[in-house]
């Protein structure tokens, strides 16, 4: 047992400060165990967000070092003992009170992507898809909505503006994932170019290096949506080659 | 045009805005020295024509293919005639977006670092808007490829002695395999190989884009090593073939007359 310090952030919109608290950090412990200790023995009052302390539930995000990280999978051994561990709430949200921001935008952002729209089924009633098929689109399923990708996207975390037309990287894996399912048939293009924004991201891959479920969010979903938009609008030789075949560009269906 | 809103405290807006404390900066900082050494390197040597380019079974990778020959009456150097496309195709990569979007225009320069730029439109406007014709310089770049292949092979074969092997020989195929793996390894590529169906089992013409995507989705991962690989290593071949050409230093090979 090591007696370790941690400044955390203890504030809310109106303004706030880091404040130190000397904690004995355990062999093993992550920052939520500090900062559950902190709340428990010294700052009852202490505000902050957390589920399942595995990982799995995408409460407990913030920003250890300026790094923005899973509260529960980041070790208090990965940084010096001898200087203090900051913990800040995210950045791209509004600050709530202390740890706890609202991330209620991206809530919103959700309601706005059409659902998920399948074919018909086979004639005995029955949707088969195949391996191949899948394994792409299950790749997106692992997000746990942690939003961490959303809080590091520049996009919208330096320019908080570009909020009203940019849905941020957490909602690329999920078009993307709608897109690329093989028995969806909607397009959902022209809402990924003029709604979603897809156009804001310059492709700087932050989202995918603060994925803590590894998800390589800007290879497997934001540049291949780039790509499809790409079809739609600046490419003539697709759009004639569609039109050569009959399909409508941007119509339902009119991928494949 | 929107107002710029504020953030909470702790954070605040404004270039290198950042609550990090590791040294973020030394990444952009590399990456921005290496661009401007490497294609500061390759536009200065496009206009070194007088400067020897060609010996024997050697020709630079810069002025492959051959078209001086053609266009040696011209006022500009050839290598204009072909760099256009092998630039557009870097300039508007999904890799270099990256290193030059934080390095050069560093938005952001790190991860969690604020922006240098006040407003940002991305890739909605002119001119950043250009960088959706990123296939049109594949399809150039798939058309310099074998050409690349067949300069490596002739580097194999001197016009007065014929076959043999040097130096040179090896790095222009090694030359040839960077760029071949850099192409191949295309982002947009991926997508037209393949990943733009929604189906990769529905026909046999689909198992095998799929297949084929498996394939490129492979070398993908490695986009970013064969961007630096294959741009560190013509700059490398063509440095020493000029070295070479010009009588700096020597090539080991198997032909008397150099």
């Amino acid at each position: 047992m090591a007696l370790r310090t941690i400044s955390i952030y203890r504030g809310d919109s109106g303004g706030g400060r880091f404040v130190d608290f000397q904690v004995d950090v355990e062999e093993g412990n992550v920052v939520l165990d500090v900062v559950l200790k902190v709340q428990a023995e010294q700052a009852p009052d202490l505000a902050v967000r957390w589920n399942c302390k595995a990982g799995r539930c995408g409460s407990c995000s913030a920003e250890i070092n300026g790094h923005p990280r899973l509260m529960c999978m980041t070790r208090m051994s990965m940084f010096p003992a001898d200087r203090p561990v900051y913990v800040a709430p995210l950045k791209t949200f509004p600050l709530v009170k202390d740890l706890v921001t609202d991330v209620s935008l991206n809530y919103q952002i959700a309601k706005t992507i059409p659902p998920f729209q399948p074919r018909p089924p086979d004639p005995d009633g029955l949707y088969r898809m195949s391996q191949e098929d899948v394994d792409r689109v299950q790749e997106f399923r692992r997000c746990i909505e942690c939003f961490l990708c959303q809080n590091v996207c520049h996009v919208i975390r330096d320019h908080p503006e570009n909020k009203a037309r940019f849905y941020g990287p957490r909602w690329f894996v999920r078009l993307a994932e709608l897109e690329m399912h093989p028995l969806d048939t909607a397009d959902r293009r022209q809402l990924i170019r003029e709604m979603a924004g897809v156009g804001f991201c310059n492709v700087t891959k932050c989202c995918t290096e603060v994925c803590p479920e590894h998800i390589k969010i800007t290879d497997n979903a934001i540049i291949p949506l780039k790509e499809r938009v790409v079809d739609l609008y600046f490419d003539p030789l697709r759009w004639l080659a569609d039109r050569l075949k009959g399909k409508r560009p941007g119509a339902v269906g009119a991928q494949q | 045009m929107a107002q710029r809103q504020a953030v909470a405290p702790p954070h605040r807006l404004g270039f290198a805005a950042t609550l990090r404390r590791d040294t973020w900066w030394v990444e952009p900082a590399l990456v921005l020295a290496a661009l401007t050494v490497f294609f500061g390197y390759l536009t200065v040597s496009a206009f070194l024509d007088n400067w020897a380019f060609e010996i024997g079974p050697y020709l630079s990778p810069v002025f492959e293919p051959k078209l001086h020959g053609v266009y040696s009456q011209w006022w500009f150097s050839p290598a204009l005639l072909i760099l256009w496309g092998p630039a557009g195709f870097r300039l508007t990569c999904y890799y270099y977006r990256l290193a030059y979007g934080r390095s050069v225009f560093m938005s952001p320069p790190a991860c969690a670092v604020g922006d240098l730029p006040p407003r940002y439109y991305g890739e909605t406007r002119f001119p950043f808007i250009l960088q959706n014709v990123h296939r049109y310089f594949l399809y150039v770049a798939l058309v310099f490829i074998p050409l690349l292949w067949i300069g490596a092979i002739r580097g194999f074969h001197d016009p007065d002695e014929g076959w043999g092997v040097g130096l040179g020989s090896f790095m222009l195929v090694i030359n040839a395999a960077l760029l071949s793996l850099y192409t191949f390894s295309c982002h947009s590529l991926r997508h037209l190989v393949g990943g733009g169906l929604d189906c990769f089992s529905c026909s046999l013409y689909n198992r095998t884009r799929h297949r084929i995507w498996s394939w490129v989705s492979r070398l993908n991962a490695n986009h970013r090593l064969y961007a630096w690989a294959s741009l560190v290593f013509i700059v490398a071949t063509d440095v020493y073939i000029r070295l070479v050409a010009n009588g700096h230093i020597t090539d080991p090979n198997t032909w008397s007359r150099f």
